[in-house]
Protein backbone atom coordinates (compact mmCIF):
# COMPACT_ATOMS: atom_id res chain seq x y z
CA UNK A 1 0.00 0.00 0.00
CA UNK A 2 0.91 3.70 -0.16
CA UNK A 3 2.43 4.74 2.98
CA UNK A 4 2.18 8.25 4.34
CA UNK A 5 3.30 10.19 7.98
CA UNK A 6 1.44 13.36 8.85
CA UNK A 7 3.20 16.69 8.44
CA UNK A 8 4.57 18.63 11.13
CA UNK A 9 1.71 20.39 12.78
CA UNK A 10 3.96 23.93 12.70
CA UNK A 11 4.28 23.61 8.77
CA UNK A 12 0.17 22.70 8.60
CA UNK A 13 -0.38 26.24 10.77
CA UNK A 14 1.65 27.86 8.40
CA UNK A 15 0.19 26.34 5.12
CA UNK A 16 -3.76 27.02 6.61
CA UNK A 17 -2.58 30.68 7.80
CA UNK A 18 -4.71 32.43 4.90
CA UNK A 19 -8.05 30.38 5.40
CA UNK A 20 -10.89 31.15 7.79
CA UNK A 21 -13.09 27.82 7.02
CA UNK A 22 -11.73 24.62 5.43
CA UNK A 23 -12.58 21.26 4.55
CA UNK A 24 -10.78 18.23 6.22
CA UNK A 25 -10.34 15.26 3.73
CA UNK A 26 -9.33 11.89 4.80
CA UNK A 27 -9.67 8.88 2.72
CA UNK A 28 -10.52 5.21 4.26
CA UNK A 29 -7.63 3.35 2.19
CA UNK A 30 -3.73 2.93 2.45
CA UNK A 31 -3.86 5.98 4.64
CA UNK A 32 -6.10 4.67 7.25
CA UNK A 33 -4.26 1.61 7.43
CA UNK A 34 -1.39 3.11 8.26
CA UNK A 35 -2.88 5.54 11.20
CA UNK A 36 -1.83 8.79 8.73
CA UNK A 37 -4.85 9.76 7.08
CA UNK A 38 -7.76 7.89 8.15
CA UNK A 39 -11.51 9.10 10.48
CA UNK A 40 -9.41 8.85 13.43
CA UNK A 41 -6.75 11.49 12.18
CA UNK A 42 -9.11 13.75 10.60
CA UNK A 43 -10.62 14.11 14.37
CA UNK A 44 -7.36 14.54 15.66
CA UNK A 45 -5.76 16.88 13.28
CA UNK A 46 -9.37 18.72 13.08
CA UNK A 47 -8.92 19.03 17.30
CA UNK A 48 -5.73 20.44 16.86
CA UNK A 49 -6.07 23.04 13.92
CA UNK A 50 -8.58 24.26 15.89
CA UNK A 51 -6.95 24.85 18.92
CA UNK A 52 -3.76 25.72 17.13
CA UNK A 53 -5.74 28.27 15.72
CA UNK A 54 -7.62 29.99 18.90
CA UNK A 55 -4.36 30.34 20.44
CA UNK A 56 -3.23 32.55 17.84
CA UNK A 57 -6.64 34.22 17.95
CA UNK A 58 -7.74 33.56 14.86
CA UNK A 59 -10.43 31.09 15.01
CA UNK A 60 -10.14 28.18 12.30
CA UNK A 61 -13.50 26.44 11.00
CA UNK A 62 -13.01 22.78 10.22
CA UNK A 63 -15.20 20.63 8.55
CA UNK A 64 -14.54 16.68 8.80
CA UNK A 65 -15.18 14.31 6.46
CA UNK A 66 -13.73 11.17 5.54
CA UNK A 67 -13.95 9.55 1.84
CA UNK A 68 -14.34 6.16 1.20
CA UNK A 69 -11.20 7.03 -1.44
CA UNK A 70 -9.79 9.91 -2.13
CA UNK A 71 -8.01 9.28 -5.39
CA UNK A 72 -11.38 8.02 -7.48
CA UNK A 73 -13.37 10.60 -8.96
CA UNK A 74 -16.27 8.82 -7.92
CA UNK A 75 -16.32 9.26 -4.37
CA UNK A 76 -14.87 12.58 -4.93
CA UNK A 77 -18.13 13.52 -6.79
CA UNK A 78 -19.42 13.57 -3.23
CA UNK A 79 -17.97 16.71 -2.58
CA UNK A 80 -19.43 18.81 -5.70
CA UNK A 81 -22.52 20.04 -3.43
CA UNK A 82 -20.98 21.75 -0.59
CA UNK A 83 -17.47 22.34 -1.67
CA UNK A 84 -18.18 26.08 -2.29
CA UNK A 85 -18.93 26.67 1.69
CA UNK A 86 -14.99 26.43 2.08
CA UNK A 87 -11.75 28.14 1.82
CA UNK A 88 -9.98 25.20 0.89
CA UNK A 89 -9.55 21.57 1.74
CA UNK A 90 -7.21 20.21 3.52
CA UNK A 91 -6.42 16.37 2.11
CA UNK A 92 -4.94 14.03 4.81
CA UNK A 93 -4.90 11.35 1.39
CA UNK A 94 -1.81 10.31 -0.34
CA UNK A 95 -0.58 12.87 -3.21
CA UNK A 96 -2.73 10.81 -5.82
CA UNK A 97 -5.87 11.60 -3.59
CA UNK A 98 -4.67 15.25 -3.07
CA UNK A 99 -4.64 15.57 -7.17
CA UNK A 100 -7.76 13.88 -7.67
CA UNK A 101 -9.42 16.79 -5.39
CA UNK A 102 -7.51 19.60 -7.47
CA UNK A 103 -7.99 17.87 -10.91
CA UNK A 104 -12.07 17.74 -9.83
CA UNK A 105 -12.64 21.29 -8.49
CA UNK A 106 -9.92 23.73 -10.37
CA UNK A 107 -10.71 26.95 -8.34
CA UNK A 108 -10.19 25.57 -4.71
CA UNK A 109 -6.97 25.61 -2.91
CA UNK A 110 -5.64 21.68 -1.67
CA UNK A 111 -3.20 21.52 0.98
CA UNK A 112 -1.48 18.33 2.00
CA UNK A 113 -1.65 17.42 5.42
CA UNK A 114 0.54 14.44 4.67
CA UNK A 115 3.40 13.39 3.21
CA UNK A 116 3.12 10.58 0.88
CA UNK A 117 6.04 8.65 1.43
CA UNK A 118 6.70 4.80 -0.35
CA UNK A 119 4.67 1.61 -1.59
CA UNK A 120 5.59 -0.23 1.69
CA UNK A 121 3.97 -4.00 3.60
CA UNK A 122 3.53 -3.78 7.34
CA UNK A 123 6.77 -5.61 8.90
CA UNK A 124 4.91 -5.46 12.88
CA UNK A 125 2.19 -3.25 14.41
CA UNK A 126 3.55 0.21 13.62
CA UNK A 127 6.27 -0.45 11.24
CA UNK A 128 6.34 -0.27 7.83
CA UNK A 129 9.17 -0.96 5.19
CA UNK A 130 9.50 -0.09 1.67
CA UNK A 131 8.96 -3.03 -1.02
CA UNK A 132 8.29 -1.70 -4.18
CA UNK A 133 9.55 1.23 -6.43
CA UNK A 134 6.69 0.53 -9.35
CA UNK A 135 9.65 -0.02 -11.95
CA UNK A 136 7.00 -1.83 -14.10
CA UNK A 137 9.38 -4.50 -14.92
CA UNK A 138 8.93 -7.11 -12.28
CA UNK A 139 12.47 -9.14 -11.54
CA UNK A 140 11.22 -10.64 -8.26
CA UNK A 141 11.29 -14.14 -9.98
CA UNK A 142 15.00 -14.00 -10.28
CA UNK A 143 15.80 -12.35 -6.97
CA UNK A 144 14.18 -14.80 -4.36
CA UNK A 145 11.29 -12.48 -4.36
CA UNK A 146 13.13 -9.30 -2.29
CA UNK A 147 13.45 -6.47 -4.63
CA UNK A 148 16.81 -5.05 -5.64
CA UNK A 149 15.11 -1.61 -6.50
CA UNK A 150 13.50 -1.19 -3.76
CA UNK A 151 15.08 -2.92 -1.17
CA UNK A 152 19.07 -2.57 -2.10
CA UNK A 153 20.67 1.06 -1.15
CA UNK A 154 22.45 1.10 -4.51
CA UNK A 155 19.56 -0.53 -6.74
CA UNK A 156 22.15 -3.34 -7.74
CA UNK A 157 21.24 -6.05 -9.74
CA UNK A 158 24.27 -8.16 -9.48
CA UNK A 159 25.35 -7.32 -6.11
CA UNK A 160 26.17 -7.33 -3.48
CA UNK A 161 28.31 -4.49 -2.99
CA UNK A 162 31.66 -4.51 -1.15
CA UNK A 163 30.31 -2.44 2.06
CA UNK A 164 27.72 -5.70 2.88
CA UNK A 165 28.57 -6.43 6.12
CA UNK A 166 26.84 -8.90 8.80
CA UNK A 167 23.65 -8.90 6.62
CA UNK A 168 23.14 -4.96 6.75
CA UNK A 169 23.79 -2.68 4.46
CA UNK A 170 26.64 0.14 4.32
CA UNK A 171 24.18 2.86 4.69
CA UNK A 172 23.30 1.83 8.00
CA UNK A 173 23.39 -1.38 10.87
CA UNK A 174 19.18 -0.99 10.87
CA UNK A 175 19.02 -1.73 7.36
CA UNK A 176 19.18 -5.00 6.01
CA UNK A 177 21.10 -6.17 2.74
CA UNK A 178 19.22 -6.69 0.52
CA UNK A 179 21.80 -9.13 -1.59
CA UNK A 180 22.04 -10.53 1.81
CA UNK A 181 18.47 -11.72 1.73
CA UNK A 182 18.65 -12.31 -1.85
CA UNK A 183 21.08 -14.84 -1.77
CA UNK A 184 19.59 -15.94 2.13
CA UNK A 185 16.53 -16.93 0.15
CA UNK A 186 17.67 -18.20 -3.37
CA UNK A 187 19.73 -20.75 -1.25
CA UNK A 188 16.64 -21.74 0.38
CA UNK A 189 14.59 -22.16 -2.60
CA UNK A 190 17.84 -24.29 -3.94
CA UNK A 191 18.04 -21.23 -7.05
CA UNK A 192 21.35 -19.95 -6.45
CA UNK A 193 22.27 -20.51 -10.16
CA UNK A 194 20.24 -17.64 -10.66
CA UNK A 195 23.06 -15.47 -9.00
CA UNK A 196 25.08 -16.68 -11.36
CA UNK A 197 23.51 -15.44 -14.19
CA UNK A 198 24.70 -11.97 -15.25
CA UNK A 199 21.95 -9.44 -14.96
CA UNK A 200 21.29 -7.38 -17.78
CA UNK A 201 20.95 -3.58 -17.32
CA UNK A 202 17.82 -2.77 -17.12
CA UNK A 203 14.99 -1.15 -18.93
CA UNK A 204 13.89 2.02 -16.78
CA UNK A 205 11.44 3.26 -19.66
CA UNK A 206 9.02 1.23 -17.58
CA UNK A 207 9.44 2.64 -15.31
CA UNK A 208 9.04 6.84 -13.98
CA UNK A 209 12.06 7.27 -16.10
CA UNK A 210 9.67 6.45 -19.28
CA UNK A 211 7.79 9.86 -18.11
CA UNK A 212 4.44 9.62 -16.44
CA UNK A 213 2.36 6.54 -16.54
CA UNK A 214 -0.64 5.57 -17.52
CA UNK A 215 -2.66 2.22 -17.31
CA UNK A 216 -5.05 1.94 -20.30
CA UNK A 217 -7.60 -0.85 -20.04
CA UNK A 218 -9.85 -0.51 -22.87
CA UNK A 219 -11.68 -4.05 -22.25
CA UNK A 220 -12.79 -1.73 -19.21
CA UNK A 221 -14.13 1.46 -20.51
CA UNK A 222 -17.91 1.82 -20.04
CA UNK B 1 46.70 -6.38 -26.77
CA UNK B 2 43.62 -4.64 -26.15
CA UNK B 3 44.76 -1.43 -25.04
CA UNK B 4 47.94 1.14 -25.17
CA UNK B 5 47.63 0.31 -21.19
CA UNK B 6 51.25 -0.26 -19.19
CA UNK B 7 49.48 -1.89 -16.64
CA UNK B 8 48.29 -4.28 -19.15
CA UNK B 9 51.70 -4.49 -20.77
CA UNK B 10 53.41 -5.38 -17.26
CA UNK B 11 50.64 -7.71 -16.21
CA UNK B 12 50.86 -9.67 -19.99
CA UNK B 13 54.75 -9.71 -19.34
CA UNK B 14 54.36 -11.23 -16.15
CA UNK B 15 55.79 -8.68 -13.88
CA UNK B 16 54.50 -8.32 -10.00
CA UNK B 17 52.33 -5.21 -10.96
CA UNK B 18 52.13 -2.12 -8.37
CA UNK B 19 49.40 0.27 -8.79
CA UNK B 20 48.74 3.51 -7.12
CA UNK B 21 46.17 5.62 -6.06
CA UNK B 22 45.28 9.40 -6.25
CA UNK B 23 42.28 11.41 -4.74
CA UNK B 24 41.89 14.45 -6.51
CA UNK B 25 41.53 17.97 -4.46
CA UNK B 26 38.33 19.77 -3.84
CA UNK B 27 39.07 22.74 -5.59
CA UNK B 28 40.30 23.34 -8.83
CA UNK B 29 44.14 23.40 -8.00
CA UNK B 30 45.86 21.60 -10.78
CA UNK B 31 49.07 22.63 -8.85
CA UNK B 32 47.85 20.16 -5.87
CA UNK B 33 47.43 17.46 -7.98
CA UNK B 34 50.80 17.21 -9.84
CA UNK B 35 52.54 17.99 -6.54
CA UNK B 36 51.07 15.09 -5.03
CA UNK B 37 51.63 12.87 -8.68
CA UNK B 38 55.25 13.81 -9.01
CA UNK B 39 55.81 11.45 -6.07
CA UNK B 40 54.42 8.42 -8.42
CA UNK B 41 56.43 8.88 -11.27
CA UNK B 42 58.66 5.97 -11.96
CA UNK B 43 57.24 3.91 -9.10
CA UNK B 44 54.41 2.23 -9.58
CA UNK B 45 53.08 1.04 -12.96
CA UNK B 46 49.16 2.60 -13.16
CA UNK B 47 47.41 5.17 -10.58
CA UNK B 48 43.89 5.17 -9.44
CA UNK B 49 42.23 8.87 -9.72
CA UNK B 50 39.21 8.18 -7.25
CA UNK B 51 36.02 9.23 -8.81
CA UNK B 52 34.47 11.80 -5.95
CA UNK B 53 35.58 8.98 -3.07
CA UNK B 54 33.23 8.63 -0.27
CA UNK B 55 30.68 10.31 -2.11
CA UNK B 56 32.84 13.95 -1.73
CA UNK B 57 32.92 16.33 -4.47
CA UNK B 58 36.31 16.68 -6.09
CA UNK B 59 38.29 17.57 -9.36
CA UNK B 60 36.65 15.25 -12.06
CA UNK B 61 38.60 12.10 -11.96
CA UNK B 62 38.87 12.52 -16.32
CA UNK B 63 40.70 15.68 -15.45
CA UNK B 64 42.91 14.62 -13.25
CA UNK B 65 43.71 10.93 -15.34
CA UNK B 66 44.57 13.65 -17.98
CA UNK B 67 46.80 15.49 -16.50
CA UNK B 68 48.83 12.96 -14.73
CA UNK B 69 48.93 11.35 -17.75
CA UNK B 70 51.17 14.36 -19.47
CA UNK B 71 53.39 13.64 -16.24
CA UNK B 72 54.16 10.21 -17.41
CA UNK B 73 52.44 8.86 -15.06
CA UNK B 74 49.51 5.62 -16.42
CA UNK B 75 45.86 6.94 -15.04
CA UNK B 76 43.34 4.27 -14.37
CA UNK B 77 40.78 6.55 -14.23
CA UNK B 78 38.00 4.77 -11.78
CA UNK B 79 33.93 5.68 -12.43
CA UNK B 80 31.14 5.39 -10.31
CA UNK B 81 27.70 4.18 -11.13
CA UNK B 82 26.20 6.52 -8.35
CA UNK B 83 26.82 9.55 -10.29
CA UNK B 84 26.16 8.57 -13.95
CA UNK B 85 23.81 7.09 -16.17
CA UNK B 86 24.74 5.43 -19.13
CA UNK B 87 24.27 8.28 -21.35
CA UNK B 88 26.95 9.87 -18.62
CA UNK B 89 28.84 7.08 -18.96
CA UNK B 90 29.47 6.29 -22.39
CA UNK B 91 30.44 9.95 -23.35
CA UNK B 92 32.60 10.20 -20.36
CA UNK B 93 34.37 6.88 -21.61
CA UNK B 94 34.94 7.98 -25.13
CA UNK B 95 36.13 11.53 -24.24
CA UNK B 96 38.87 9.66 -21.94
CA UNK B 97 39.38 7.37 -24.90
CA UNK B 98 40.03 10.33 -27.36
CA UNK B 99 42.45 11.82 -24.74
CA UNK B 100 44.58 9.03 -23.85
CA UNK B 101 43.22 7.48 -21.24
CA UNK B 102 44.01 3.49 -21.42
CA UNK B 103 42.44 2.30 -18.21
CA UNK B 104 39.00 2.38 -16.02
CA UNK B 105 37.70 0.85 -12.88
CA UNK B 106 34.19 0.05 -12.66
CA UNK B 107 32.51 0.63 -9.26
CA UNK B 108 29.13 1.03 -7.56
CA UNK B 109 30.73 4.17 -5.28
CA UNK B 110 29.94 4.81 -1.83
CA UNK B 111 26.21 5.69 -0.76
CA UNK B 112 25.77 9.63 -0.79
CA UNK B 113 24.74 9.44 2.87
CA UNK B 114 28.17 9.11 3.75
CA UNK B 115 28.92 12.42 1.62
CA UNK B 116 29.08 15.97 1.62
CA UNK B 117 25.87 16.03 0.04
CA UNK B 118 23.69 13.25 1.49
CA UNK B 119 20.35 15.10 -0.27
CA UNK B 120 21.76 14.26 -4.12
CA UNK B 121 19.85 11.80 -6.33
CA UNK B 122 21.97 8.91 -6.99
CA UNK B 123 21.62 7.37 -9.94
CA UNK B 124 22.38 3.88 -9.97
CA UNK B 125 21.27 3.59 -13.88
CA UNK B 126 23.69 0.32 -14.45
CA UNK B 127 25.70 -1.44 -11.73
CA UNK B 128 29.16 -1.76 -11.76
CA UNK B 129 29.42 -5.46 -13.26
CA UNK B 130 26.86 -4.01 -15.69
CA UNK B 131 28.98 -1.00 -16.36
CA UNK B 132 32.06 -3.35 -16.78
CA UNK B 133 29.93 -5.63 -19.47
CA UNK B 134 29.45 -2.45 -21.44
CA UNK B 135 32.98 -1.24 -22.03
CA UNK B 136 34.15 -4.05 -22.53
CA UNK B 137 31.22 -4.61 -25.16
CA UNK B 138 32.35 -0.76 -26.90
CA UNK B 139 36.07 -1.85 -26.95
CA UNK B 140 35.31 -5.52 -28.34
CA UNK B 141 32.45 -5.24 -30.32
CA UNK B 142 32.46 -1.55 -30.89
CA UNK B 143 28.94 -1.30 -29.84
CA UNK B 144 26.91 1.34 -27.57
CA UNK B 145 25.09 0.19 -25.12
CA UNK B 146 21.73 0.72 -26.92
CA UNK B 147 22.84 -1.30 -29.74
CA UNK B 148 24.28 1.25 -32.29
CA UNK B 149 27.77 1.69 -33.86
CA UNK B 150 30.62 3.12 -32.42
CA UNK B 151 32.87 4.71 -35.28
CA UNK B 152 35.92 4.88 -32.88
CA UNK B 153 35.92 2.03 -30.48
CA UNK B 154 37.68 3.30 -26.62
CA UNK B 155 40.92 0.97 -26.12
CA UNK B 156 40.40 0.30 -22.38
CA UNK B 157 42.19 -1.98 -20.53
CA UNK B 158 39.14 -2.13 -17.94
CA UNK B 159 39.23 -3.72 -14.33
CA UNK B 160 36.51 -4.20 -11.13
CA UNK B 161 37.00 -3.82 -7.41
CA UNK B 162 36.33 -6.60 -4.95
CA UNK B 163 36.35 -6.81 -1.56
CA UNK B 164 37.05 -10.04 -0.01
CA UNK B 165 35.67 -9.26 3.18
CA UNK B 166 32.20 -7.92 2.47
CA UNK B 167 29.42 -10.40 3.16
CA UNK B 168 28.33 -12.82 3.08
CA UNK B 169 31.59 -14.82 2.12
CA UNK B 170 30.34 -17.55 0.51
CA UNK B 171 29.11 -14.99 -2.20
CA UNK B 172 32.45 -13.15 -2.85
CA UNK B 173 33.97 -15.52 -4.61
CA UNK B 174 30.93 -15.76 -6.62
CA UNK B 175 30.68 -12.36 -7.28
CA UNK B 176 34.34 -12.50 -8.24
CA UNK B 177 33.70 -14.53 -10.40
CA UNK B 178 30.39 -12.63 -11.76
CA UNK B 179 32.95 -9.43 -12.63
CA UNK B 180 35.41 -12.09 -14.77
CA UNK B 181 32.51 -13.28 -16.77
CA UNK B 182 31.95 -10.17 -17.70
CA UNK B 183 35.18 -9.07 -19.22
CA UNK B 184 37.04 -7.80 -15.76
CA UNK B 185 40.97 -7.75 -17.19
CA UNK B 186 42.29 -6.97 -13.99
CA UNK B 187 40.82 -7.04 -10.14
CA UNK B 188 41.76 -4.50 -7.27
CA UNK B 189 41.13 -5.99 -3.77
CA UNK B 190 40.00 -4.00 -0.67
CA UNK B 191 42.60 -3.15 1.19
CA UNK B 192 43.68 -6.94 3.15
CA UNK B 193 44.52 -6.47 6.99
CA UNK B 194 43.24 -10.22 7.41
CA UNK B 195 45.65 -12.39 5.73
CA UNK B 196 44.29 -15.81 6.39
CA UNK B 197 40.93 -14.99 5.50
CA UNK B 198 42.89 -13.13 2.16
CA UNK B 199 44.29 -16.56 1.50
CA UNK B 200 41.63 -18.37 1.81
CA UNK B 201 39.41 -16.32 -0.29
CA UNK B 202 42.57 -16.85 -3.84
CA UNK B 203 43.23 -20.63 -2.74
CA UNK B 204 38.96 -20.61 -3.85
CA UNK B 205 38.97 -18.19 -6.31
CA UNK B 206 42.45 -19.90 -8.09
CA UNK B 207 40.19 -22.91 -8.10
CA UNK B 208 37.92 -21.67 -9.53
CA UNK B 209 40.41 -20.61 -12.56
CA UNK B 210 39.32 -17.21 -11.78
CA UNK B 211 42.68 -15.91 -11.72
CA UNK B 212 43.59 -17.44 -15.08
CA UNK B 213 41.83 -14.75 -17.72
CA UNK B 214 42.31 -11.81 -15.00
CA UNK B 215 45.03 -10.36 -13.00
CA UNK B 216 43.88 -9.65 -9.35
CA UNK B 217 46.23 -7.12 -7.35
CA UNK B 218 45.84 -7.26 -3.92
CA UNK B 219 44.83 -4.21 -2.35
CA UNK B 220 47.12 -2.99 0.79
CA UNK B 221 46.95 0.41 2.42
CA UNK B 222 49.30 1.29 4.96
CA UNK B 223 48.51 2.40 8.75
CA UNK B 224 49.83 5.79 9.81
CA UNK B 225 48.60 5.25 13.29
CA UNK B 226 46.42 3.69 15.89
CA UNK B 227 43.77 6.11 15.42
CA UNK B 228 43.98 5.13 11.82
CA UNK B 229 43.85 1.29 12.40
CA UNK B 230 41.08 1.55 14.76
CA UNK B 231 38.62 3.40 12.27
CA UNK B 232 39.48 0.95 9.58
CA UNK B 233 38.70 -1.92 12.05
CA UNK B 234 35.34 0.04 13.71
CA UNK B 235 34.10 2.49 10.75
CA UNK B 236 34.69 1.65 7.52
CA UNK B 237 31.68 -0.98 5.76
CA UNK B 238 33.28 -4.18 5.19
CA UNK B 239 36.57 -3.93 6.27
CA UNK B 240 38.25 -6.64 8.14
CA UNK B 241 40.81 -5.40 10.82
CA UNK B 242 42.44 -8.21 12.92
CA UNK B 243 42.29 -7.29 16.85
CA UNK B 244 46.36 -8.49 16.43
CA UNK B 245 47.12 -5.89 13.31
CA UNK B 246 44.90 -2.83 15.53
CA UNK B 247 47.16 -3.61 19.08
CA UNK B 248 50.51 -3.85 17.01
CA UNK B 249 50.39 -0.31 15.93
CA UNK B 250 48.62 0.47 18.78
CA UNK B 251 51.27 -1.04 20.92
CA UNK B 252 54.00 1.46 19.78
CA UNK B 253 54.40 4.59 20.92
CA UNK B 254 52.37 7.53 19.19
CA UNK B 255 55.86 8.87 17.05
CA UNK B 256 56.82 5.00 16.18
CA UNK B 257 53.20 3.86 14.90
CA UNK B 258 54.07 5.22 11.39
CA UNK B 259 57.02 3.09 11.00
CA UNK B 260 55.29 0.06 12.54
CA UNK B 261 52.53 0.39 9.68
CA UNK B 262 55.05 0.32 7.18
CA UNK B 263 57.20 -2.61 8.57
CA UNK B 264 53.83 -4.49 8.42
CA UNK B 265 52.83 -3.00 5.19
CA UNK B 266 56.39 -4.93 3.72
CA UNK B 267 55.84 -7.67 5.70
CA UNK B 268 52.42 -8.32 4.20
CA UNK B 269 53.40 -7.63 0.11
CA UNK B 270 55.88 -10.33 0.69
CA UNK B 271 53.56 -12.91 1.92
CA UNK B 272 51.58 -11.47 -1.09
CA UNK B 273 54.02 -11.97 -3.77
CA UNK B 274 54.12 -15.63 -2.64
CA UNK B 275 50.56 -16.21 -2.84
CA UNK B 276 49.40 -18.47 -6.13
CA UNK B 277 47.17 -16.18 -8.35
CA UNK B 278 48.30 -12.25 -7.07
CA UNK B 279 49.74 -10.62 -10.00
CA UNK B 280 50.74 -7.39 -8.01
CA UNK B 281 49.76 -5.12 -5.49
CA UNK B 282 47.28 -2.11 -5.53
CA UNK B 283 48.79 0.58 -3.23
CA UNK B 284 46.40 2.89 -1.87
CA UNK B 285 48.40 5.17 0.67
CA UNK B 286 45.55 7.75 0.97
CA UNK B 287 47.05 11.25 1.24
CA UNK B 288 50.52 9.83 2.11
CA UNK B 289 51.63 10.06 -1.70
CA UNK B 290 55.08 11.46 -0.44
CA UNK B 291 55.97 8.35 1.41
CA UNK B 292 54.73 5.36 -1.75
CA UNK B 293 58.87 5.98 -2.52
CA UNK B 294 59.93 4.97 0.53
CA UNK B 295 57.58 2.29 1.00
CA UNK B 296 57.94 0.87 -2.78
CA UNK B 297 61.85 0.98 -2.25
CA UNK B 298 61.70 -0.93 1.17
CA UNK B 299 58.87 -3.73 -0.31
CA UNK B 300 61.32 -4.23 -3.12
CA UNK B 301 59.55 -3.38 -5.67
CA UNK B 302 61.81 -1.20 -7.50
CA UNK B 303 62.83 -0.64 -10.11
CA UNK B 304 59.71 -0.46 -12.11
CA UNK B 305 59.79 -2.73 -15.47
CA UNK B 306 60.08 -0.52 -19.13
CA UNK B 307 57.31 -2.62 -20.90
S1 LIG C 1 11.23 -5.21 -9.40
FE1 LIG C 1 10.07 -3.38 -9.80
S2 LIG C 1 7.90 -3.97 -9.73
FE2 LIG C 1 9.09 -5.65 -8.78
S3 LIG C 1 9.07 -5.18 -6.60
FE3 LIG C 1 10.92 -4.24 -7.43
S4 LIG C 1 10.33 -2.15 -7.99
FE4 LIG C 1 8.45 -3.33 -7.64
S1 LIG D 1 25.13 -3.19 1.27
FE1 LIG D 1 23.62 -4.47 0.21
S2 LIG D 1 21.72 -3.25 0.21
FE2 LIG D 1 23.39 -1.88 0.73
S3 LIG D 1 23.98 -0.99 -1.20
FE3 LIG D 1 25.34 -2.74 -0.88
S4 LIG D 1 24.31 -4.44 -1.90
FE4 LIG D 1 22.79 -2.82 -1.70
Amino acid sequence: MITATRKPMEEILKSVEPFRKILLLGCNECVTVCHAGGRKEVALLGAALRLGRLQKGQPLEVEELTLERQCDPEYVEELARTVDQYDAVCSMACGCGVQTIAERYPALPVMPMVNTEFMGASEANGVWAERCAGCGDCVLGYTGGICPVARCSKRIFNGPCGGSTKGKCEISKDVDCAWQLIWDRLKELGQTELYSKLMEPKDWSTARDGGPRRIVREDMAL
Amino acid sequence: MKSDSNLEKVLAAGHFAVTGELGPPRGANLEAVKEKAAHLVGMVDAVNVTDNQTAVVRMASWAVSLTIKEMGLEPNYQMVCRDRNRLAMQSDILGAAALGINTMLCLSGDHPSFGDHPQAANVHDIDSIQQLAMIKRMRDEGKFLGGDDIDTPPKMFVGAAANPFGDPFELRVLRLGKKVAAGADFIQTQCIYNMERFAEYMRQAHDMGLTENTKLLAGVTPLKSAGMAKYMANRVPGMDVPKAVVDRIAGQPKEKQAEEGIKLLCEQIEQLKEMPGVAGIHLMAIEWEHRVPEIVERAGLLPRPQV
